[in-house]
């Protein structure tokens, strides 16, 4: 119950600390000291009627005490923060300031490897050693990651808050390029990792429900997602063409499909959109379209060219070709380039 | 509001002809009216190149003073500006137009404290 809780608030809830105190560190202390409090009090008391309004109020009044503490010990700079914590937060009526936190996790001026790290500690709520042992870092070093990178924010006053819209498109990209990145290490090894992507995913579908970029890398991640289990067999790896269909998740299969059919319908195509299109047709019933898959990979290669883009359209000319070659002499003219590339990887 | 210091990174050697020159300085003059009009203009200017830099230091109980830069580099400061404004994206937007009305990178460097 705590878990859970902790997995669906506690970005909700950092999000918020730091809005009304306007300090990554002591927001992230305030909400970890609440749900410490939460598994003290919950076993015995039973969970409050709203969980997440309880966290924030009592993370909020964690935080005051703290500094009421530190401003005692003359910490100027406490008092200050505490000035501005004064407006009392109205918890049930809190508007979600998530979107505020992601863009400020995944700001250009900090570097890549910041922005995954404190995304996945202050918006996914995974702990230092969690993150250390997915990027197969020694905990120390990514902990300084996280004290250098909440640094910077402080110091350099990195904004808390959403950009304009002149910037959005520049900017979107760069927070869904670590969410995407994160998907990635968790499609080697780490489930963990690719489970929170998803999650992640879903949050900035709430939150940017019309932004169809948003919507396409979900789409893309459920679609690859879903053929997880298909995906390994005895330790290797099973490609595309290979895999048992029955072992695909179907309800994932679904709802990567609708987002596809309603990034068509927005039709404002781009990179994260087509991959998620080409992963759709893959996982159609039946024989795979190539024709189609080819002129996703041409669009995808107008739009983002890359030498594995280009391999992959390759492949697609191949079967194409393959296709009506076979439909001519037989199938033994059908190529087997498609060994070569997992589509899951374009 | 928030001081920052945009360092103008420039490769070592000449300076580029006066045709060249000529537009971007009337560019950065440019700039500089807009950023006194908005009131973030706090000081700038060009610096002399490393070659006329003198080096001081303590040297058991003696100040002593010595020709030249430090170290030997590629590329030196050419110009420092301040600015005072909201946070870093605001110091960011200024710093592009430094960065598109010159070519050259310029490092976003905030001051401690707050103004």
């Amino acid at each position: 119950m705590i878990e859970q809780v902790f997995r669906e608030e506690h970005g909700r809830a950092v999000a918020v600390l730091v809005r009304v105190f306007g300090d990554v560190d002591v927001a992230e202390e305030a909400v970890q000291d609440a749900f410490a409090e939460a598994v003290r009090r919950w076993p015995e008391h039973g969970a409050p009627p709203s969980p997440a309004g309880w966290i924030i109020t009592t993370a909020r009044n964690k935080a005051i005490d703290r500094l009421r503490r530190e401003a005692a010990r003359a910490g100027k700079q406490a008092e200050a923060v505490l000035m501005t914590a004064t407006r009392p937060v109205e918890v049930h009526s809190v508007r979600d300031e998530r979107l505020r936190l992601i863009f400020t996790c995944c700001h250009p001026a900090l570097g890549m490897q910041a922005r995954v790290a404190l995304t996945l500690r202050l918006l996914g709520g995974l702990s230092t050693a969690e993150i250390a042992r997915a990027f197969l870092v020694p905990e120390k070093t990514m902990a300084q990651r996280l004290v250098r990178a909440k640094g910077k924010i402080r110091d350099a006053k990195i904004p808390y808050r959403v950009p304009e819209a002149e910037e959005l498109p520049g900017r979107l990209s760069a927070v869904l390029a670590v969410v995407y990145l994160v998907f990635n290490q968790g499609y080697g090894g780490s489930e963990e990792l690719a489970v929170e992507a998803v999650r992640l995913g879903r949050v900035l579908k709430e939150l940017m429900p019309d932004e169809p970029e948003v919507l396409g890398l979900l789409a893309l991640m459920l679609l690859v997602e879903s053929r997880r289990t298909a995906r390994r067999r005895d330790g290797e790896l099973v490609l595309l063409d290979r895999q048992d269909r029955g072992l695909w998740d179907r309800g994932l299969v679904e709802e990567g499909r609708d987002l596809v059919r309603r990034c068509l319908e927005i039709d404002r195509p781009g990179p994260y959109q087509i991959q998620a299109a080409i992963n759709a047709v893959h996982s159609s019933g039946g024989d795979t379209r190539w024709d189609q898959i080819l002129r996703l990979y041409d669009q995808l290669m107008a739009v983002a060219p890359s030498p594995v883009v280009a391999l992959n359209r390759a492949v697609a000319v191949a079967e194409v070709e393959g296709g009506r070659g076979r439909a001519g002499v037989g199938g033994s003219a059908r190529p087997r380039a498609v060994l070569l590339v997992p589509c899951d990887s374009c | 509001m928030k001081l920052y210091a945009l360092n103008m990174i420039q490769p070592v050697g000449d300076p580029p002809p006066p045709e060249v020159l000529g537009p971007v300085m009337a560019e950065l003059a440019k700039i500089r009216r807009d950023l006194e009009r908005e009131e973030c203009w706090v000081f700038g200017r060009g610096l002399h190149g490393p070659e006329a830099s003198t080096v001081v230091k303590v040297r058991d109980d003696d100040v002593i003073a010595t020709d030249g830069p430090w170290a030997e580099g590629k590329e030196h400061i050419g110009g420092v500006t301040i600015i005072k404004v909201e946070d870093l994206d605001a110091a960011l937007k200024v710093a592009a137009r430094f960065a598109r009305a010159t070519g050259l990178q310029i490092e976003v460097r905030p001051f401690q404290g707050e103004v």
